[in-house]
């Protein structure tokens, strides 16, 4: 007898439990549908169709037109500059992300100094990182003018020999790495909130033990550092394979393509030249050096990255 | 900037009977002072020849100071044949903050989602999100051109804004997703015992609480779209839809001997951007580290 009052009433509340579960759902999705969306509608759905447009001949203006592997066989053999672009920008990243990496840690290390007015020091190192990409290009591009510009007058003043910088292609790309070390600042602070995140204890324990200041450095802060070392040196790298606007506003590129960088040859391909096909061959061919890039450092880590794992 | 509660050396507190801990703060000041002039020195620069005359620029080894301040320059920049700089100063601040509403709304809806709801498939999606700061723009950046072009959206402001009400970026979801979750749980249960509906309760008893987030996702946005090139470098073809950062390029391309009021027209892109940070340097520093240190 208590079977069978209690059958509709256990059906009822699955159903009611079931209900309670879609609204959750519903709910869930309400919430999230603006990113949800917006990854379906602005990133999902244009890599996709990228990827088929890169497989194709894409004059804009017209259909895009099936060539199978045309492009990227068209853009390793043919493309006068492509090799020159590939060049330019993994030597800008192997020396300036290196270069900032060091410049950023090191000057973290003496901004983590106990002295009075830090943060005022602390203010000025930062500032550069906030000053517009075409306003920093307009004015770099007059303090390393090679007749009137600053920075000559003060290696001249120092005794030291002078530079065409920007207008020699020997020198343009190592300035364009030197005015990128102006932006160290924004490394730095995620340094330095990583320096002051290491325990205090730590180093009270191994100076008991008689460690001194170097050996300190070099087997509690630089390990303990690694993980802040490694997300700048990802987010360095991705930074340093996109760079645009300093070599477009400053250089376009020249002299004789020797600041070139890939997503410059990537912006004429497609926006004044409108070979769609080609363009994005090209922007998937950088995504996945990108990708293999931050896969292998991402592998690497693990030999050299330390992981504080949690006893607490 | 970042912690209060250390005992900071001046000198003043040099002792001399202990050599090392003098050296050591004396060597720290030469160090900070040298190197932040090398640092400011270009910020110097930049108002130094926004001030000088036009001839006094070609004039080798430069002067450091102006001969005679020519404040003049300002204007005559902003009024120059040609350029628009009110116009494009309307553009700019019309595409921030639109661009401002939508992040700042998205974000606390889905923000609010990722932290408080659980739902199937929340993970996947927010492991998505996080995915999307890796992904170079370039790969979605042609057939977004290609789509906008089919509807006619080129060389108008809605490619710039309107993505930014479809979430807003992972940075910012992140940001308050983080902060949403380190309210205590307690104020929503008693909330939702009451009867309220989710939306009330997000705007009762979340967005109050959450101005400090949205301040600092304000001024990062403010600062992206302020500074951006590339993207209305693509989108934007007629000079009235141009915006200041597009304006200077143009400026410096037309007329590339008119130094000073080249640099007096930076200079005036810069300058917001200083105030801001100034006011907001703790905010800005705080978000900085936040998604240094969970990422």
């Amino acid at each position: 007898m208590t079977a069978t009052t209690s059958t509709p009433a256990i059906a009822e509340s699955t159903r009611r439990a079931t209900a309670k579960k879609l609204g959750a759902i519903i709910q869930g999705y309400l919430f999230i549908s603006p990113v949800v969306l917006g990854l379906l509608i602005f990133t999902i759905g244009p890599m996709i169709a990228s990827f088929y447009f890169s497989f194709t001949k894409f004059p804009l203006l017209r259909a895009p037109e099936w060539v199978g592997v045309r492009n990227y066989v068209a853009m390793f053999t043919q493309e006068e500059h492509f090799w020159q672009a590939c060049k330019v920008t993994v030597t800008y990243a192997l020396t300036g992300v290196p270069l900032g990496l060091i410049g950023s840690f090191l000057l973290a290390l003496v901004l983590n100094q106990r002295v009075k007015g830090i943060s005022f020091f602390r203010t000025c190192f930062y500032v550069p990182t906030v000053v517009p990409a075409v306003a920093s290009a307009v004015l770099w591009g007059w303090l390393l003018n090679p007749d009137y510009g600053l920075v000559n007058a003060i290696l001249m003043n120092l005794g030291l020999p002078t530079s065409r910088f920007l207008a020699d292609p020997q020198t343009a790309l190592p300035s364009m790495v030197l005015m990128s070390l102006w932006g160290v600042g924004g490394g730095m602070v995620i340094y330095l909130a990583g320096l002051q995140n290491i325990p205090e204890s730590l180093y009270e324990a191994a100076k008991i033990d008689g460690a001194n200041e170097l050996r300190l450095f070099w087997h509690i802060t630089i390990p303990m550092m690694t993980p802040t070392i490694f997300f700048n040196m990802v987010m360095g790298l991705i930074g340093a394979f996109q760079t645009f606007t300093t070599a477009f506003v400053m250089t376009g590129g020249g002299p004789l393509f020797a600041t070139y960088f890939y997503n410059l040859m990537l912006y004429e391909r497609a926006f004044r030249w409108l070979q769609m096909g080609m363009a994005s061959a090209m922007a998937w061919f950088l995504l996945i050096v990108i990708l293999i890039l931050t896969l292998l450092v991402f592998r690497s880590s693990n030999l050299w990255v330390y992981y504080e794992t949690e006893v607490k | 900037m970042i912690q209060e509660k250390e005992i900071h050396y001046g000198l003043g507190d040099i002792n001399w009977r202990r050599p090392a801990q003098a050296t050591r703060i004396l060597g720290s000041y030469v160090v900070l002072v040298i190197g932040a002039l090398i640092f400011l020195l270009p910020f110097f620069w930049l108002i130094s020849t926004s001030l000088k005359e036009q001839s006094e620029v070609y004039v080798f080894p430069p002067n450091f100071f102006p001969k005679s301040f020519h404040w003049e320059n300002f204007p005559d920049a902003w009024n120059y044949q040609g350029m628009q700089f009110s116009r494009w100063l309307f553009n700019s601040l019309f595409i921030t903050l639109t661009v401002l509403v939508g992040t700042v709304t998205s974000s606390i809806l889905c923000g609010y989602g990722f932290a408080r709801l659980s739902f199937p498939g929340r993970d996947i999606w927010f492991m998505l999100v996080l995915a999307s700061i890796m992904l170079p723009g370039t790969v979605t950046l042609i057939p977004l051109y290609v789509g906008y072009h089919r509807i006619g959206w080129l060389d108008t402001f809605k490619p710039l804004t309107v993505p930014a009400f479809f979430g807003g970026g992972a940075f910012n979801i992140f940001l308050m997703r983080q902060f949403f979750k380190g309210i205590p749980l307690e104020l929503e249960e008693a909330a939702i015992m009451d009867g309220s509906s989710r939306f009330r309760i997000l705007w009762q008893i979340f967005v109050p609480l959450s101005l400090p987030a949205v301040a600092t996702i304000s001024v990062f946005v403010f600062q992206g779209v302020w500074n951006d090139f590339y993207g209305p470098l693509i989108f934007l073809t007629s000079q009235e839809n141009y915006t200041l950062a597009l304006g200077i390029n143009m400026f410096k391309g037309m007329f590339a001997t008119q130094i000073p009021l080249m640099m007096a027209m930076s200079w005036f892109m810069v300058i917001p951007t200083l105030l801001l940070f100034f006011f907001a340097q703790r905010l800005m520093i705080r978000g900085v580290i936040l998604t240094g240190i969970k990422a």
